[in-house]
């Protein structure tokens, strides 16, 4: 029983330390930029910050084993804590608690939100589009060209849009808004707009 | 919902995994349980579905065994990750109050009015299966194809299959310059290495492989302001490996300056074009351009008058264009003619001037003219219980984030009209139930979701031999044959 329970706790430790630096750059996920682990995301932009974090995850886990085994949700350091705001389509605000690295588009999904994602966060279409509060906009990096140009198909295009999928959150967008755009109920078929496809 | 008042003496767990009825209630929840069909399993059909399995049971017919639409059958095999939307489809699917029926023509095996007795509502996504036709004399003659059946045939689409079309031919023409258009010309011309390993169907990729077409000139009636291409297609065209551009330098005269008020996606896609036709290459992209041994280009202010052809072969030799001038600027600028003429000399000419949706049922309204259903914001014009959805709604234009927009909007202008009493669902419906006895007493067999898992399996399996995604089955005889193994 105890030598079970032993075996048990090791393979936890195991586990948990192995996840806690998972080696990034070659998994098909990170390639791709659909991975939605926040290490991933981390490991990616390189910061200094980033760097500490991951630290952070270390000693966090490390503090994990010795307290509990089994306990996988233990509360986030504060400095962690991004909190953020979906407004949906019908204006109903919903405020979410999330985490440095934490992806829009599957936080939202994660929170039931309205917030398509056709092509799966591979800048293939404008499903995810957002509108990002005048505050934050300009703390979001610059959208790479493949964005811009699925950007420039979406439906009520906006100065303040950004497709979804690829706002990573830090510690500087906490107090953002995303505003999923409305549906217009008019659509006019003489052609005088035309739409591409 | 106003279900859950009626029924409050039942327990009822209304959500996507299911209902749960108990006791008594049992009549009164299957009387106001919603039953909606949805006629296309396109993005339009499944979108709508999405919408509607919160508050009904919804069933989706297809007439072909496959579902999907133009998702499958449209959009190119070099943009798989556009067809990722699949995987969306898919969870719709397999929701227990969702229902596929493929392999049923709606229209030809079960008539609209049939539909709408066994159901509460009957929403229309069928989309746009026709094409505009140019018009010209010399339309018939061999080697001129529209671009439905062209992406049909290297898409696998059953109906276009005896397409064959001949590519021995130098120059190719493409009248038309909107997406559409822009895929088929990078299909053409893109080195058949890189579309080895794409879903494109095998008959294609020999064709091309023993094609002599190294020159596709792609065809608008107005100026480089109206193009209705988008820049990722554009971009596209100008990377793709072992061509280069050629265009009118002259085409462009005055464009530059009109940029300064234009909305920002016309500004980013014309000023791709004005650098791709107008600045001198650094040295690096002339060198590619030297070697490259395909040509593309767009030529602008020209409409087909005339497609000419040889007496004896009867096959097209040529197309005469007339030159254009613009009345009128930007968006709404008018083609008008000049009275000067143009002959170009081609092997194959394919329209890409639109789709078109065509009338499903004697019953169903369909104005001609706009070839869409009269609606108001989906409900179909003075039949009730009936809407539409997606392109058969709106007109034949739209990427999916449009037509979801689109799809999403019917969705809850039918939930609207079932919370407010319009739609009554009061009535028991028996919905698939006589459905599907009508269609066995008529002898159709139709093809459930997991029937067709079976055939997604056996092309995944197929495409495994030779490093392609899958292998397209290519008539319906062939789905239908793995369906009953």
């Amino acid at each position: 029983m105890a030598a079970s329970a032993a075996v048990r706790s090791s393979m936890g430790l195991t586990l948990r330390l192995s996840r806690v630096i998972p080696v990034c750059s070659t998994c098909p996920l990170y390639r791709l930029n659909i991975c939605g682990n926040s290490a991933a995301s981390l490991q990616r932009r390189g910061s200094f910050d980033s760097i500490r974090t991951i630290n952070r995850h270390l000693q966090t886990s490390i503090g994990l084993y010795q307290i509990e085994e089994g306990s996988s949700n233990a509360e986030d350091p504060d400095d962690y804590v991004v909190n953020i705001v979906y407004i949906d389509r019908s204006g109903q605000r919903i405020p979410v608690k999330a985490k440095v690295g934490d992806n829009v588009l599957y936080l939202a999904h994660k929170h039931g939100i309205d917030l398509e994602g056709a092509c799966e966060a591979s800048l293939a279409c404008s499903t995810c589009q957002v509108y990002v509060s005048d505050a934050h906009f300009d703390k979001l990096p610059e959208p790479v060209e493949r964005e811009d140009d699925m950007l420039d198909m979406a439906p009520m295009l906006q100065e303040n849009s950004r497709l979804g999928c690829q706002i990573i959150l830090t510690p500087e967008l906490d107090g953002m808004e995303l505003t999923l755009p409305k549906v217009t109920r008019n659509f006019y078929v003489d052609g005088h707009v035309p739409k591409p496809h | 919902i106003w279900c859950l008042l009626c029924c409050s003496s039942v327990i009822i767990s209304v959500y996507s995994a299911g209902v749960i009825v108990r006791g008594s209630g049992k009549a009164f929840f299957a009387s106001c349980n919603p039953k909606i069909c949805v006629v296309g399993s396109g993005p339009a059909g499944f979108y709508t579905a999405q919408h509607l399995i919160k508050d009904a049971e919804v069933d989706i017919y297809e007439r072909l065994p496959v579902p999907f639409g133009l998702v499958r059958f449209g959009v190119a095999p070099d943009h798989p990750e556009v067809k990722n939307v699949i995987n969306t489809f898919t969870q719709t699917a397999k929701q227990s109050r969702c229902s596929f029926y493929g392999n049923v023509n709606v229209g030809k095996d079960v008539s609209i009015e049939e539909l709408q007795q066994a159901y509460h509502a009957v929403v229309l996504s069928y989309g746009a299966e026709g094409n505009r036709t140019m018009g010209v004399p010399g339309e018939q003659l061999a080697g001129v194809y529209s671009a439905q059946n062209f992406v049909g045939w290297y898409n696998g689409l059953p109906s276009c299959q005896e397409l064959n079309p001949d590519l021995s031919c130098e120059t190719a023409v493409i009248l038309g310059q909107g997406n559409v258009a822009l895929d088929i010309a990078r299909i053409l011309l893109s080195p058949v290495d890189i579309l080895k390993k794409t879903d494109i169907t095998q008959p294609t990729l020999e064709a091309l492989e023993r094609s002599q077409i190294r020159n596709v000139l792609i065809i608008g009636r107005r100026g480089p302001l109206q193009i209705a291409c988008t820049i990722k297609e554009l971009r596209e065209m100008v990377n793709l490996p072992d061509t280069r551009p050629e265009m009118v330098a002259a085409d462009f005269n005055g464009v530059a300056e009109a940029l300064k008020d234009v909305p920002r996606p016309r500004k980013r896609l014309t000023e791709l074009m004005l650098k791709t036709a107008l600045d001198t290459p650094g040295e690096k992209e002339q060198e590619r351009r030297n070697k490259a041994s395909r040509s593309w280009g767009f030529r602008f202010f020209r409409s087909p008058v005339e497609v000419l052809g040889d007496p004896d072969s009867m096959r097209v030799v040529g197309i005469r264009l007339a030159v254009n001038r613009l009345e009128g600027e930007g968006e709404g600028a008018r083609a008008v003619l000049t009275g000067e003429v143009e002959d170009v000399k081609c092997g194959l000419v394919i329209s890409s001037i639109g789709y078109k949706s065509v009338p499903i049922d004697p019953s169903v309204p369909f104005d001609s003219r706009k070839a869409i259903v009269p609606n108001n914001m989906g409900r179909v014009q003075h039949v009730s219980g009936l809407y539409c959805s997606g392109w058969l709604k709106t007109g034949p234009t739209g990427v999916i984030a449009t037509t979801m927009n689109n799809s999403f909007d019917t969705a809850r202008s039918l939930v609207e009209d079932i919370d407010s009493g319009t739609l009554d669902v009061s009535i028991s419906k028996p919905g698939s139930q006589s459905i599907s006895a009508l269609l066995e007493k008529r002898g159709v067999k139709p093809v459930s979701f997991s029937d067709w898992e079976k055939i997604d399996n056996a092309e995944m399996k197929k495409g495994e031999a030779s490093g392609k995604p899958r292998e397209k089955l290519l008539s319906v005889e062939e789905m239908l044959r793995v369906v009953q193994t």
